[in-house]
């Protein structure tokens, strides 16, 4: 189990959300938590499964085996073309707040063993909205992809397009549509990992688009915001609507994983893919069955 | 000089008051002609100086103006032999969405398009021209007759966005917006794209990844309305004006971002001023950009869209950063 409680790549899981003390309080259910154990166990609350945000790092973190990553186009970020009112001011504070410089990291890096191209979107980095860098981030991922004829694994956690880049922001979905579309012709496996939430433009580009699609649990996915619905339909929506597990019920998403089985279950996918593998197996993964490991 | 929202307060006023007027003179049998007339002037000449150099909110009312010539005349106008196509043969068919087999200048092509209505019932039966996914997976359906057919596709862009209610977002609205964008970036016949009205955001773009964007000189093309926009940034869809200025959506905005190939001129005052003149210079910007599309091979037309698409967006390395 090791391999499953590794320490963190990328430096401590305690940050945001989380108030600073040895008790975290779940958003959700409002337990209190030792934080020790919430961070044993994910950031998954163990009274109530919430599954709380995680950066893009800490995500990469718990899903890529240590030391494996290697990040691209790490300085790439978007500027303000349109000269949109306080934009310049909203990116500053979320490369502070983040330490990132926009809201998507890429690279190469393995599961397993298993060689993959993986992009995360970053909540935390304006609400993980898409703008030129973040589109330009995902279609490379896509493009390395296809040339390596690696499998690509995307997690998004995005509220859509940036409105601040305005029609440019919606042309990101074009362009990561587009880089899917040459992935898919030229056959590598493309797994698309929907977090809370999975919103906008970036539904309706990329993340719909995978030809496995995996959603955590809990997590909120659509295209359109639940006010707008209410308000054209003029009618309340039932509390589980757009959650993760309503999309499985519609036959939206593959299937509902969480977190404490990610990895187990995108090392099964990979190996089924069969691409290149460069370390031995762990031993605790494979066979790549349930072993025992609890879900929050 | 008079600002913009002054004059459109006055110009409200001033309709306003044509209307009490009218509403005078035939309840109480009076005779008004006159003042009307003096009115209707003053109203004209305030419409002449808005349109005379027309704010980005303006060719906002412009776009979405309820007279503008809709889906259904430029079909009657442009061409001939029109067989329109329904259903998605998985759910219903969408009177959101237009798709038909017809002629252009005696040529074969496939035509697509969102369908707004003239009047009120007709714009509740077809949603205001917001798809539900069935109107964009019937819109894919017939594209892919016209790559089977090796004929040329004409996407007619008109919509306030893609429908948001909860049918739609059980059948999949995201899944199947992101199908059309990707399915039309990788399309082996020639794609043209006129956007003629409003160009809302991804319900938009679901038929719009075309080798050329043309633009109407009054059509907009944004990521998010006015209203949204400022209702997110300011919690206050008021200011809608502004938002639109900012949001850069006007069709020379587009064309400069990179966005728009081409701008077609409307007459003064809109599109719905002297629709003919309009449907004119469509034909003419339609026949010379097909024309070009037509020289070029399938492969390269795919590979010229791609890098179309793919070079959008203003970036930014930062040097000190590495992984």
């Amino acid at each position: 189990m090791l391999n499953w409680l590794r320490r963190p790549k990328y430096g401590s899981l305690q940050r945001r959300e989380m108030p600073a003390g040895i008790w975290a309080k779940c958003p959700r259910c409002a337990n209190l938590i030792y934080r020790k154990e919430l961070e044993r166990n994910l950031r998954v609350c163990p009274k109530c499964n919430y599954h709380h945000r995680l950066s893009a790092e800490e995500r990469l973190s718990i899903t890529l085996d240590e030391d494996g990553f290697t990040e691209f186009d790490a300085g790439l970020t978007s500027t303000d073309p349109l000269r949109f009112t306080g934009y310049p001011e909203k990116l500053e504070e979320a490369k502070q707040k983040t330490g990132q410089p926009e809201a998507v990291l890429w690279g190469e890096g393995t599961v397993d063993g298993w060689r993959l191209v993986v992009a995360a979107l970053d909540f935390y980095f304006m609400g993980g909205s898409m703008g030129s860098a973040v589109g330009e981030k995902v279609a490379r991922a896509a493009e390395y992809a296809h040339e390596q004829h690696f499998p690509l694994v995307v997690f998004s956690a995005s509220g859509g397009a940036r409105m601040q880049e305005g029609v440019l922001s919606l042309m990101q979905l074009a362009k990561t549509s587009a880089a899917v579309g040459r992935l898919h012709d030229g056959g590598a496996p493309y797994v698309s990992v929907m977090c809370d939430p999975t919103t906008g433009g970036v539904t309706a580009s990329f993340a719909f688009l995978g030809d496995i699609i995996i959603a955590e649990p809990g997590a909120l996915i659509g295209f359109a915001g639940r006010r707008v619905i209410e308000q054209t339909i003029r009618r309340k929506l039932p509390d589980d609507f757009q959650t993760a597990e309503f999309c499985l019920q519609k036959g939206l998403v593959d299937m509902v994983v969480p977190r404490a089985e990610m990895r187990r279950t995108l090392a099964t996918l990979l190996a089924f893919f069969g691409g290149p593998r460069i370390v031995p197996p762990a031993p605790e993964l494979a066979p790549a069955v349930s072993q025992g490991a609890e879900t929050g | 000089m008079t600002k913009a929202p002054d004059l459109d307060r006055q110009l409200a006023e001033v309709e306003a008051e044509i209307d009490r007027m009218r509403r005078l003179s035939r309840d109480q049998s009076l005779s008004l002609d006159g003042e009307i007339s003096t009115l209707e002037t003053r109203a004209e000449e305030l419409r002449h100086t808005i349109y005379s150099n027309p704010t980005p909110w303006h060719i906002v009312q412009l776009a979405r103006h309820p007279q503008r010539p809709r889906l259904t005349d430029y079909v009657a106008s442009l061409f001939t032999d029109a067989i329109e196509l329904h259903g998605d043969r998985l759910f219903r068919d969408d009177p959101a969405m237009f798709a038909a087999l017809a002629r252009f200048e005696g040529q074969p092509v496939v035509v697509i398009g969102h369908n707004k209505g003239k009047d009120t019932k007709e714009n509740i039966a077809r949603t205001f021209g917001m798809p539900y996914p069935e109107g964009y997976r019937k819109a894919l359906r017939v594209m892919k007759l016209a790559e089977k057919f090796s004929v040329p596709v004409l996407a007619f862009v008109d919509t306030p966005g893609a429908f948001p209610g909860d049918a739609a977002e059980e059948r999949g609205q995201a899944e199947a917006i992101a199908r059309n964008i990707e399915e039309m970036s990788r399309l082996r016949v020639p794609v043209l794209v006129v956007i003629t009205g409003e160009g809302g955001s991804g319900g938009a773009l679901a038929i719009a990844v075309g080798d050329r964007v043309l633009m109407l000189q009054y059509a907009v093309y944004t990521v998010i309305s006015p209203e949204g926009c400022a209702a997110i940034l300011w919690h206050d869809a008021t200011r809608a004006a502004e938002a639109a200025a900012a949001l850069r959506l006007t069709a020379n905005d587009l064309r400069d971002l990179g966005v728009a190939d081409d701008v077609l001129p409307e007459p003064f005052g809109g599109a719905h001023r002297d629709p003919d003149a309009v449907f004119t210079s469509v034909r003419d910007a339609l026949r010379r950009h097909l024309g070009e599309l037509r020289q070029v091979p399938a492969p390269e037309l795919v590979n010229r869209r791609y890098a179309k698409f793919r070079r959008l967006g203003v970036l930014q390395e930062m040097g000190a950063a590495t992984g």
